[in-house]
């Protein structure tokens, strides 16, 4: 099943030409990675699921993006709702100065549609999905800032976990972070495709070929090959997909 | 030798600079303990001026400052937070913004008699509120607006955009991600500015002058369109127009030293209230 699928999908900031005609079809509760060398576009790509890029003033896109069966560039979009079942998690931790549960929550919070015990019951969920709860849950009232990097991390899984998203985008959420949290966050995205479909931006070679089923790699813009990863780690179509494995550039 | 020396005398002159700072404060406020304290006592706080201000003590000037300094950061406090969010986050960035800052900042380099004048003008007269409680706090609101503008801006522009990033991520509006993230994160350093304007406010004398301000008023305010005694003014007033000079004296001085705790109470627990925010939360 196809979750995400871009169709000659063109971006500019200004006249910077990001992505370059972009097809891909993403598969759904399936990890897929993109990688590629620094400035090549892959954060860029990753924010057009979200329509992160909104922000900026210069932006200009044009194809179409599907997201199930919906066309998220349409103008009567809602981007809540849409931001909501596409959660993304980004490469610093960055839990908001409140409360673990209140972070939690917020997402929810923001519809203003749940009842309490709702909201309540959710929390303690994605906690669970997110593998803190065991840690968290005797001070769930205490400042996010206390925990530790990956935890933190973790309760930003949890936090996107809250909104029940479809999919999740993940822009290098282990590049700051020692080498057993990002263990933990490896294994974790694993058990967690049984419930989303991720994307994972990701500058380590060794992580994209260690979780994803797909491998997207990304050069000057253009999406050079794509391909099952075992496939691709193994018998590269590409040269510069080949060189760029190799460590020849990066 | 003479690099060894020039950076020895350089060190002194740092030395003697403090010394020179910290020395003039701590003569100032050994001075005004001095001549101030030996009229300090509870009823000197808490009973009303006698006997052509000759005797008794400051109540009705103390909680005029009080209800001044209140309704003034009642008034400017909103009015600055919100002029700070619209600047950061609804202003199109560039020369508006940079012209309504250039304009907040010459508003803040203004002489407090000058906005003495404009509230007389404005709030006395073409408003009618006469002199007045009302008048006066918000003559001292205008007077504290830019600094709360000011403060607010550079606590709010400090929030990490992350957090931003992050709410908008979970699906949250501008507004909402401004009301729920951005303030809440700001207000520990908003807050403090808060205090110190307010001690600030509580001690200015020219802008109540013409608009609140009254040479004696053995009444508590019952309105806001009451006149009121005020510290600062009634310091003023002692020591200009008083005809006993050597029974007013020492009640101004008295008077002065009870302003000076105040805002050093003011000032301090600004500084309290920080530490515990900050150690309260910590990123």
């Amino acid at each position: 099943m196809v979750k995400i699928k871009t169709s000659n999908l063109n971006l500019h900031f200004g006249q910077n030409h990001v992505l370059k005609n972009v097809n891909l079809e993403i598969e759904e509760k399936k990890i897929t990675a993109i990688i590629g060398p620094s400035g090549c576009g892959k954060s860029t790509l990753l924010r057009t699921f979200n329509r992160m890029n909104d922000f900026k003033d210069d932006m200009k896109i044009s194809g179409s993006i599907m997201v199930g069966d919906q066309d998220i560039y349409l103008d009567k979009i809602d981007l809540s709702h849409l931001r909501a079942k596409v959660g993304m998690v980004f490469q610093k931790p960055n839990p908001f100065p409140k409360s673990i549960y209140k972070n939690v929550s917020y997402g929810l919070d923001i519809q203003g549609k749940f009842s309490k015990s709702e909201i309540q019951a959710k929390v303690e969920e994605s906690l669970c999905a997110a593998w803190l709860w065991e840690e968290v849950k005797d001070r769930l009232h205490s400042p996010a800032m206390s925990l530790s990097g990956g935890q933190q991390q973790r309760l930003c899984i949890a936090r996107a976990l809250a909104n029940s998203p479809e999919v999740l985008l993940l822009d290098e959420p282990t590049s700051a972070l020692d080498p057993q949290s990002t263990a933990r966050i490896e294994e974790l995205c694993v058990a967690l495709k049984q419930r989303v479909s991720i994307l994972i931006v990701t500058h380590n070679i060794a992580q994209a070929g260690r979780i994803s089923d797909y491998t997207a790699f990304m050069y000057l813009g253009e999406v050079v090959e794509y391909a099952d990863t075992s496939q691709m780690f193994t018998v590269p179509k590409d040269k510069r997909t080949e060189a760029y494995l190799n460590g020849v550039f990066g | 030798m003479r690099r060894k020396l020039n950076a020895k005398l350089g060190i002194l002159s740092l030395y003697v600079a403090i010394a020179i700072s910290i020395g003039f404060l701590l003569i100032f406020i050994f001075s005004i303990f001095y001549k101030g304290s030996s009229v300090l006592s509870w009823s000197f706080l808490f009973s009303a001026p006698r006997a052509a201000m000759t005797e008794g003590g400051i109540w009705p000037a103390l909680v005029g400052t009080f209800w001044l300094s209140f309704l003034a950061v009642l008034i400017s406090v909103p009015v600055g937070i919100l002029s700070a969010v619209y600047l950061n986050c609804y202003a199109q960035k560039g020369n508006w913004v940079s012209l309504v800052k250039i304009c907040v900042n010459t508003l803040a380099g203004i002489p407090s008699i000058i906005f003495g004048l404009f509230g007389m003008a404005l709030f006395v007269n073409l408003m009618g509120f006469q002199v007045s409680l009302l008048s006066g706090a918000l003559t001292l609101a205008v007077v504290s607006l830019p600094i709360v503008i000011n403060a607010s801006y550079e606590a709010i522009s400090s929030v990490s955009g992350d957090f931003m990033e992050a709410s908008y991520a979970l699906g949250a509006s501008k507004r909402q991600s401004i009301l729920r993230i951005m303030i809440p994160t700001a207000m520990p350093n908003i807050l403090t500015s808060v205090i110190l304007v307010t001690g600030r406010v509580a001690g200015e004398t020219a802008p109540i002058m013409f608009t609140a301000a009254t040479f004696f008023n053995r009444q508590l305010p019952r309105s806001v369109f009451d006149e009121v005694m005020a510290l600062p003014y009634h310091i003023f007033a002692l020591m200009t127009e008083g005809t006993h000079a050597d029974q007013q004296v020492p009640i101004a001085y008295g008077s002065a030293l009870v302003l000076l705790l105040l805002v050093l109470l003011i000032s301090g627990s600004a500084l309290i209230l920080r530490y515990q925010l900050r150690k309260k939360r910590q990123w």
